[in-house]
């Protein structure tokens, strides 16, 4: 469970460029639950999932997972609870290391590092099984430099380690954006796939309408730093891309024209 | 070139193969740029030789000089990690403060070690002369560093490290301390340097506070010649290409040095230093455009 209280981050604070990314975002996440956060530029997305993962400094309030208190720890203490998996393939893989060197970094994700070999020949065995999931050939290339690998396929693996370790929140920071159609259509799958048979509670960020209603049980609409729609059950099963704009004017009292939005 | 002097160059080759390990650790392996190595070497040579001719036993002399020069490595990490001042200026705050430093702990500008024992003296077996024990004593040195460095990198901890370097924000997700990493690499990187001045200062007679000028571009330059001559991303290998660059590197500087014909002399160092340099750098070019010619 993910517990955000009256989160309020300010960039450039005192300076003419202020910004007042996020102003009192408040928002109950309950375990196994999968949620899409939508919103325009500017609106908090990213920050907000910085801010949970523990990469931004929040200026004020509060953040639980499964009832702990981790506001002021550093990100690499709240990785044993929250798995990551960013929208630069690039990001959130060691291009230099191996596939199987990278996924046995993810496996003791959280975990007291030793002095005791990092992979051993049981652990490839697993690792072969997962990926063989993937239908890539993966598999076969276990001690290739994941830097030979393409983006998407990176972004594959990146899920697989994610899942690798048992963690309480996984965050998918528009973990699609950066691939080309298809491969996004196949990730997305992947994904959905990988948070059922997980049962992982799941915070997606994305830019598009169609994939924040498609993916998931709920979805929440960030503005000016702040959770203005949240749409769940019934309610969001029947409704579409147009319905989601009309209840956003609705809200706001503004017409939305952020053409990054209405893409998708 | 006379057997002596090729026995000369392998010694101090092997010595500094020791810096290029460490070079490797802080350069290549976390992507600290570090000359903290430029005061580290003439800390190692400063603490073993002040402490030999004060009368203790030399293995307890060299394991202090290595412990001194790891501390030297912890502390331009926590400077760069902890006070977030800049890689690069934070080692080289830290390099010109050691020049006071070394010293202080020696009290003069040069400490001889002419008469006491070393651990080559110690070691050195009697029906062999002291230049063939030196570099025999030194190789068994040397592959021991490299296969513990090896290890290390293939554990746990090692590929946190790796991680490090190559993917901090990755790391750091994965819960990796990198903080800690870099400043237990950096410590790791300039006990290997502390080790190798405290091995240099016992095999050239003494501890002088000159002897590290140029110590980061001599461990640079062997990290870059064995890269191109070796070039493999496999760990073993690499560090392996490390030792080798820098016994290279010491060879072809003999070889220019003593080359009668070519008219160069001691005080030429620098500049065979840089052209070598320079020629390992573009030789992986060339290398390339030649095959490419060939492709097309």
């Amino acid at each position: 469970m993910l517990r955000a209280q009256d989160l309020k981050i300010t960039f450039n604070a005192g300076t003419p460029i202020e910004t007042r990314a996020l102003r009192g975002l408040s928002l109950e996440i309950p375990t196994g639950q999968f949620v899409t956060v939508i919103g325009s530029n500017g609106a908090g997305k990213s920050t907000f999932l910085n801010a949970v993962s523990g990469d931004l400094p929040i200026d004020s309030g509060r953040i639980e997972i499964n009832g702990e208190d981790v506001t002021r720890k550093p990100v690499w203490e709240r990785a044993g609870r929250v798995a990551r998996v960013f929208q630069d393939p690039m990001a959130g893989t060691c291009e230099d290391l191996t596939i199987e060197e990278n996924m046995a970094l993810a496996q003791l994700r959280g975990a007291r590092r030793g002095f005791s070999r990092a992979v051993k020949a049981n652990m490839r065995d697993g690792f072969r099984e997962r990926l063989m999931t993937l239908g890539l050939g993966l598999e076969n290339r276990l001690t290739d430099r994941i830097g030979l690998l393409s983006g998407g396929q990176r972004q594959a693996v990146s899920l697989l380690m994610a899942a690798l370790q048992p963690s309480r929140i996984l965050l998918l920071d528009e973990h699609t954006a950066a691939l080309d159609p298809r491969t996004a259509d196949f990730v997305l799958q992947l994904t959905a796939r990988i948070v059922a048979e997980n049962k992982l509670t799941t915070m997606m960020v994305t830019h598009s309408m169609r994939q924040a209603l498609d993916v998931g049980d709920r979805t929440v609409m960030l503005h000016q730093g702040q959770v203005v729609l949240d749409v769940s059950g019934d309610e969001r099963k029947g409704m579409d891309v147009p319905d989601l704009l009309a209840m956003f004017e609705r809200v706001r009292g503004e017409k939305l024209s952020d053409d990054a939005l209405l893409l998708g | 070139m006379s057997l002596f002097s090729l026995l000369g160059a392998l010694e101090i080759g092997l010595i500094f193969s020791l810096v290029a390990l460490g070079v490797f650790i802080s350069f290549r392996l976390l992507r600290f740029p570090d000359l903290t190595v430029d005061g580290s070497f003439p800390l190692g040579g400063a603490v073993a030789a002040t402490l030999i001719s004060g009368g203790v036993d030399p293995f307890s002399a060299t394991i202090a000089a290595t412990v001194a020069g790891a501390v030297a490595g912890f502390i331009t990490g926590w400077l760069n990690v902890k006070l977030r001042i800049m890689d690069l200026l934070a080692s080289i705050l830290m390099m010109i403060a050691l020049y006071s430093v070394n010293l202080r702990v020696m009290g003069k500008p040069n400490v001889p070690l002419i008469t006491e024992p070393t651990v080559f003296t110690i070691l050195q077996p009697d029906w062999l002369s002291d230049y063939v024990a030196r570099p025999l004593i030194l190789l068994v040195v040397v592959i021991v560093a490299k296969v513990l460095l090896d290890w290390y990198l293939s554990t746990q901890s090692g590929l946190a490290m790796r991680a490090t370097g190559s993917n901090g924000r990755m790391a750091r997700a994965q819960g990796v301390n990198t903080g800690g990493m870099i400043l237990g690499g950096m410590a790791l990187s300039n006990a290997f340097v502390g080790l190798a001045g405290a091995l240099f200062a016992q095999t050239q007679g003494g501890s002088d506070i000159s002897m590290g000028i140029g110590t980061i571009v001599i461990g640079l330059a062997a990290v870059i010649v064995g890269e191109s001559i070796i070039p493999s991303r496999k760990l073993v290998l690499a560090t392996l290409a490390v030792i080798i660059g820098a016994l290279v590197y010491r060879f072809f500087i003999a070889l220019a040095l003593n080359s009668d014909f070519i008219g160069l002399q001691a005080q030429d160092l620098n500049l065979v230093t840089a052209v070598l340099v320079t020629i390992a750098l573009v030789i992986p070019m060339l290398k390339r455009r030649l095959i490419g010619k060939k492709g097309a």
